[in-house]
This record gives structure tokens, sequence and C-alpha cells, in this order.
């Protein structure tokens, strides 16, 4: 028996589920960049040679920096958000505040370690 | 309003219910290992001698190779057995915690039970030599 699905992928894109749901898709897209960048780092370090070589450039240029930070940092503070609200459960009628301080906390955090990482790209 | 706890002698207490809370207790333990490292970088000198990205690289992994191209004088005391094992145990957490939430995502679009378990046992067969090639990577590269 397989489970039951009444939700079209049409209907799934269409759904608007607002603050909430972006930090759901963004915890799982960056879960994902986490998980791709990870295994290949562990995998290249390990192979060497060229293709090493070649993945190690590729991870020390500021733009990719900048997005595997993004994920990074994005799926830390959202993480500790949904811990805390799953341990305290009682606490989960102030979702919308968490959410809006989870965003308090990750914008200046973000966008201080983003410039400095385009800082010293450009300054070299 | 009215409460909908459910005892656990009810719910169940399976393997899912058992990775639902390795999840988030691997992240608070991965937290605790970032700050761990992150500490210890500024008690070596990271304030003076790296560079905001090399903090950030070696907080999410506390591995030498990650302050070699920084102004650190003196590598060894980034790359003692502490550090090893601390490395060690964020390598094994993370890669449960990812590759958990890989099939997470996965088992989403995926309605097979078969198939569902098929990839339950494969994550759990992926984890293994992942940690000990990272491990391995850890203490001898």
């Amino acid at each position: 028996m397989s489970l039951k699905r009444n939700v079209s992928l049409n209907q799934g894109l269409r759904y608007q589920g607002k603050g909430p749901m972006l930090t759901y898709i963004l915890h799982r897209i960056g879960g994902l960049g986490i998980v791709i960048f990870v295994a290949t780092h562990i995998l290249s370090s390990y192979l060497g040679g060229d293709v090493g070589g070649f993945l190690n450039a590729v991870y020390e240029h500021w733009i990719f920096q900048i997005v595997i930070f993004f994920c990074a940092l994005f799926h830390a503070i959202n993480g500790l958000r949904i811990v805390i609200l799953d341990l305290w459960p009682k606490l989960i009628e102030h979702q919308r505040e968490a959410i809006w301080l989870e965003w308090m906390v990750f914008i200046p955090v973000y966008g201080i370690a983003a410039l400095v990482i385009v800082q010293s790209a450009v300054g070299g | 309003m009215k409460r909908r706890t459910i005892s656990i002698s009810k719910r169940g207490f399976d393997f899912e219910t058992l990775m639902w809370a390795f999840t988030r207790l691997s992240a608070l333990a991965m937290y605790l290992l970032a700050f761990i490292a992150l500490a210890g970088a500024l008690l070596m000198g990271a304030r003076t001698q790296m560079n905001l990205a090399d903090v950030i690289r070696w907080t999410f992994m506390p591995n030498a190779n990650h302050v070699l191209g920084t102004d650190v004088p003196d590598i060894a005391p980034w790359a003692t057995l502490f550090w090893k094992l601390t490395a060690s145990a964020f390598v094994c957490f993370a890669a449960a915690h990812g590759l958990h939430g890989l099939l997470s995502v996965i088992e989403d679009y995926l309605t097979l039970p078969w198939l569902r378990r098929a990839l339950r046992i494969l994550i759990i067969v992926l984890w293994l030599p992942l940690c000990a090639i990272g491990i391995y990577l850890i203490f001898n590269v």
C-alpha cells in the first residue's frame, strides 16, 4: 500500500504559506546545499589530484563562499528556532514572532560576513 | 487552548521517532561544537591572525588545513588531538543529520514503502564510509 497524496505539484507551487513557508523552503534548499557541498568536499579531499584541485578552487571562490555561507547560516539559525519550538511546544503560539526574531539575527550577521568576504575578495 | 499532547506510550516510539529526536539533539550538539571551535580560535589569536571567512571555515570544521592560508604563526596548537576529536565528532553528527535530512526531503516526493525502506538502509550504509573517510582525512592529511 502506498501513501496517499492529494496535493499535485502544481497546487504545491501555488500554495501561499507566506513567512513560515519561506523558511521551510530555504531550510530545505540550505540543507541540500550543505549536504552536496560537504559530501563533495570530503570526497575531493580524499581523491585529490586534478579533480580535487579544481573543486578546492571552486570552494575558495568568494561567490561560492557567499552562497554556501547563506545555506549554512540560515540552516543553523532556522534550525535553532525549530529545535526550540519543538522541544518547548507551548512556544509554537509565538512562531510568527520567532521567525521575525530569526531574520533580525540572520540579516545583520549574514550582511556583515558577506560584506567582509566581498571586501577581502576585491581588495585582495 | 486545549492541550493535545499524547503520551509516548500511546503514541508509540519507533526508529523514525528516534531520528526525529536525533535531528534536533544533533543540531544542538553541533552548535556546542561550533561554539567550542569559535572560542578556541579566538583564544589562539584568530582576532588578529585570521580574516572572517577563515574563522567561519574553522568554526564549522576545526581542521588545521583550514588555517594554512592565514597569518597563524604556528599551526601546532590548531592540530592537537583535542581539535581532531572535535572535528571527528562534528563530521559524524553532520553526516548523520545531513543524510537523514536528505532522506526526509526525498520521502516527501516518494510514496513507495519498499523504496523508502531501501533508501533508509542505503543512508545508514553510506553514513559509515563517509564518517570513516572524514575521520581518516582529519587525522592523516
